[in-house]
């Protein structure tokens, strides 16, 4: 566990967590590996999980019948695949791919949202984390919907 | 002896270039390659990165575009032109031996010299690398002279990307990070998707020693701008490139007046901090 509560320290993302909290953190936490192409998660899927990614990339897709699937984003080492599992029903509303070989930390979310329900400054500041990535992807989707590099009307 | 002096060339009255080379460079858009007369060619100017001319398409009327070539070889005219209005249209239809008016160079253009020393991060955004590309060529070419050059470009899709095969033979030098990011992909697209001003964070620069050319459309560049300024960057180490109704391209007809400033005569590059409240005039 020693080895996780550092790796877990040294994510971007948990940078400056209390001692106690990453305890708490790690108590929902394992080391997950994704081989390249494999799928990390399906849309409609249950929001059971959340991946801190400490190596390789992932796309995340979007597919319409027809069509072949859609990459919005990529997402790389240092960063989060999934925001669903905050906000009920809890279901991802895309696929999750390895686009190479992951190494990532698993989250398991159940775990997480009780431990936030049971101490709220806890669940404070996960969600201090949390929230900026949600605002930075709806900023994201708002340049990407805006179209901006389309040709001027 | 004295010999009498030539009389000063109007600024107003174009040149006639012929097309050289026309490539196309994504959907709709095109580099003309163009060349002047060698009796025309005398007292033409040598441009600086950043700069634009105003090239005429004849009988249709006369547009802005930036150089996109290399201003070390100032005998090659290169502008990278998307056809979306009438002139412009007509401009990308040009082939070679068409005649194309030309005037300029104008404007101001990129802090080259400003710069030296420094990390120097480029940020485009879809055909804003055509403006940024002389800079570009000026860094690699005098590239012990600046510290750590990075190039982060976001466009529409991959089709989109322009100057692709420039981009991946750059991408081969060791000494510059070029990281291209696209909004949205099939799955044979193995790059990053996203806008560019998420790759910001990942660049490698010293922020109180760098200095960022920015160009893109105005909604990329307030993104890019926030995200540069989170990433420790003053806002006068941040310069953009505007664009504007430009005209006269000599700061006489008031057109493309951007408050106090003519864009064609004190830009169109400008430092970030003297145009930031202007930016955020919608009426402007």
């Amino acid at each position: 566990m020693e080895g996780l509560e550092r790796i877990l320290m040294q994510h971007r993302f948990f940078a400056g967590l209390e001692a106690g909290y990453c305890e708490l953190v790690c108590g929902c936490a394992k080391n997950v590996r994704f081989e390249a192409g494999q799928y990390l998660f399906h849309e409609g899927d249950p929001a059971d999980q959340i991946y801190l990614l400490r190596h390789g990339r992932v796309a995340l897709e979007m597919a319409a019948p027809g069509r072949n699937a859609v990459t919005f984003q990529t997402l790389g080492e240092g960063e989060i695949v999934g925001i669903s599992w905050l906000i009920p029903p809890y279901h991802w509303s895309y696929d999750a791919r390895a686009l190479e070989r992951i190494r990532a930390i698993s989250l398991d979310a159940a775990c997480l949202r009780n431990k936030c329900e049971a101490d709220h400054d806890f669940g404070y500041d996960m969600m201090k984390r949390f929230v900026p990535v949600l605002v930075e992807r709806l900023h994201a989707t708002r340049m990407q919907i805006l179209d901006v590099y389309g040709t001027p009307a | 002896m004295l010999l009498p002096m030539a009389p000063a060339r109007d600024p107003m009255t174009p040149r006639v270039a012929r097309v050289r080379k026309r490539r196309r460079d994504g959907p709709q858009v095109f580099t003309l390659d163009i060349e002047l007369d060698t009796a025309e060619a005398d007292d033409l100017a040598p441009f600086a990165p950043g700069q634009f001319n105003m090239l005429t398409a004849f009988g249709i009327g006369e547009v802005p575009i930036s150089l996109s070539g290399d201003a070390a070889r100032p005998g090659r005219l290169v502008h990278t032109i998307r056809g979306v209005g009438a002139v412009s249209t007509a401009l990308v239809g040009l082939r070679p031996g068409d005649a194309v008016g030309l005037r300029g160079p104008f404007g101001v253009g990129w802090p080259m010299e400003e710069a030296v020393g420094k990390d120097v991060i480029v940020v485009a955004g879809g055909l804003g690398l055509a403006p940024l590309r002389p800079a570009l060529y000026h860094l690699f070419t005098q590239r012990a002279r600046f510290g750590e050059v990075t190039l982060l470009y976001g466009t529409r899709s991959p089709d989109d990307i322009l100057f692709r095969h420039e981009i991946e033979s750059w991408r081969r030098r060791l000494d510059v990070d070029i990281e291209v990011t696209v909004d949205h992909a099939l799955a044979d697209w193995h790059g990053h998707v996203g806008v560019v001003p998420w790759l910001i964070p990942h660049a490698s620069f010293d922020p109180e020693e760098s200095v960022a050319l920015v160009c893109g459309p105005e909604v990329m560049m307030r993104f890019t701008i926030a995200a540069l300024r989170d990433a420790g960057l003053g806002e006068d180490a941040i310069y953009l490139s505007m664009e504007r109704n430009m005209k006269c391209a000599v700061g006489l007809c008031g057109h493309c007046q951007f408050g106090p400033v003519f864009v064609c005569r004190d830009g169109p590059v400008f430092r970030y901090d003297r145009v930031r409240d202007l930016l955020a005039l919608k009426e402007l």
